[in-house]
């Protein structure tokens, strides 16, 4: 079923009697020749693009609870392309331009929105930083545009560009990036991958992986044994637990994030602003609510849930940016579990067990790189060869030194 | 999150900082002769369990002491807390 202009006036005249599930329940085979582990945006989008893209096969997404149900569904939907560093930026602008034609190829509205996303300056030596990245930016393909005080004055009048400690100098705009809706992203990839055969298995939960003398055979589940040629695993925060059950120890530590969104307010943000000294960002969603964030809470988390001290310097942030949001009520608050990496990028690479494959490390910018991390996997796991952008991306550049650490922070999980 | 501090008593997390698995006391030998492996899996790679952690809180706030936090990490209850002096001293 395709969907369309036509077709939902159609359906609205026959009373909605036409619309069907847009995925299977499928019972798992015995069998696979790919078995991708995590049904999230990661782990569809994978499936998705090993289905239409690289080759016709027997694939399965195996999900322990249900299609979406991890960070795709718990993130503040910001899409964007502004790294800085070669082993990062080329992938993040591939990504950037899978975004730009995402809904016209899997045919699902994913609301993908290039709203731009505004990075303030406050100092000399933030403008510097932030013309340095605009230039590496364009230099891989993305779009820049550096913005004096009274430029971002036009933006966004309502701004404080006086307080004391951040008064506000210009910007970074990437006018490219923007907002897509996210369990939209999930569904759509879920769909696409399923009416291309794959089997999207929910509520089935990968308990151990079968390996004899290196090699993988196929995993255990809640669900029965399910073998597999090849293995590929995106779980995200679970990555640490998950590559357990197969001995290995990971460069990644597990933290929670918060989001918060605050009731519907008449439409006035229309793009997305980061305010990295304040450690905040915000953006205004369709329905008018404010979804905004700031730092992980920084402890080892599985909780899915933080702390109020967190909750307050978020909103303090906000205050300091924005004072109009003062009389904002919060809606929800929620948080998300980060698999923080030893140089806040991600990871996508073989194992040294044979036929298993991870993706992960993604901290807590996967949502962007969706599109991406699920082409490039596929690419991997397809052809055995890193798909171009993302060569950097290897399991074992820190024990060979070579991390891509964008802030600088060194193997400190939490400060990235 | 109350960390109950062995000298100061119940103290509010927001005066600690974290930085993270009490692995990190265990500094490999650098004369070992596969140091440089020892090193890299002392600094990168972690257990990360799901549940009982346990891990460092530097005291920056207060008495600027090191401690060992034993934690839940699936429901951040706080077990125990002792002095990270006290625990490398007592390997030693």
């Amino acid at each position: 079923m395709r969907y369309s202009g036509f077709r939902v006036i159609k359906e609205a005249l026959t009373g909605h009697k036409g619309w069907k599930p847009i995925w299977r329940n499928p019972e798992p085979q015995p069998a696979y020749d790919y078995v991708i582990v995590g049904g999230g945006g990661h782990g569809l989008a994978t499936a998705y693009y090993l289905a239409t893209t690289f080759r016709q096969a027997r694939i399965a997404v195996l999900e322990k609870g249900w299609l979406g149900s991890g960070n795709i569904g718990r993130n503040t939907t910001i899409i964007r392309s502004n790294y800085l560093l070669p082993g990062n930026e080329p992938f993040y602008e591939f990504s950037m331009k899978l975004w730009e034609n995402l809904e016209q190829e899997f045919n699902f509205n994913a609301m993908v929105s290039q709203r731009g996303i505004l990075n303030l300056i406050h100092t000399d030596a933030q403008r510097d930083a932030y013309r340095r990245r605009g230039n590496a930016m364009i230099l891989a393909g993305a779009d820049a545009e550096l913005l004096d005080r009274e430029q971002v004055r036009a933006m966004y009048p309502w701004l404080n560009f006086d307080n004391a400690r951040f008064p506000i100098k210009g910007g970074l705009v990437q006018r490219r990036a923007g907002t897509a809706r996210h369990d939209g992203v999930a569904w759509g990839y879920a769909r696409g991958a399923d009416l291309a055969g794959v089997d999207l298995i929910q509520n089935c939960e990968v308990t151990g992986f079968r390996i004899e003398n290196g090699t993988l055979k196929g995993v255990e589940t809640s669900r029965g044994y399910i073998g597999a040629k090849k293995v590929g695993v995106a779980v995200a925060g679970s990555s640490g637990r998950v590559m357990a059950q197969a001995g290995m120890r990971l460069p990644i530590e597990s933290h929670v994030l918060q989001a918060f969104v605050s009731e519907g307010l008449k439409p006035f943000i229309d793009g997305v602003i980061t305010f990295g000294a304040g450690h905040f960002y915000v953006s205004q969603s369709d329905k008018g609510g404010l979804v905004f964030g700031g730092d992980i809470d920084g402890y080892n988390s599985y909780a899915q849930r933080g702390n109020m001290a967190v909750i307050e310097d978020v909103a303090q942030g906000g205050m300091a940016l924005m004072p109009a949001i003062g009389r904002a009520r919060l809606l929800r608050i929620w948080g998300g579990i980060m698999d923080m990496s030893m140089d806040g990028s991600p990871i996508i690479d073989r194992t040294p067990i044979q036929g298993l494959y991870l993706n992960a490390g993604w901290c807590y910018g996967g949502f962007k790189a969706t599109p991406a991390s699920g082409y490039a996997f596929a690419h991997l796991l397809a052809t055995d060869r890193p798909h171009d952008t993302a060569r950097a991306y290897r399991l074992d550049r820190f024990e060979r030194g070579y991390p891509i650490d964008e802030k600088g922070m060194g193997a400190t999980p939490n400060l990235h | 999150m109350l960390i109950p501090h062995p000298l100061l008593g119940l103290r509010d997390a927001e005066e600690f900082t974290y930085l993270g698995d009490a692995s990190l006391l265990d500094r490999p030998d650098p004369h070992a002769p596969d140091a440089a492996q020892q090193f890299y899996e002392y600094q990168h790679l972690r257990d990360n369990p799901a549940g009982i952690h346990r891990e460092l809180w530097f005291h920056e706030q207060g008495d600027r002491s090191w401690l060992i936090v034993t934690r839940n990490t699936l429901t951040h209850e706080i077990l125990g807390a002792e002095l990270a002096r006290d625990a490398k001293g007592a390997k030693a």
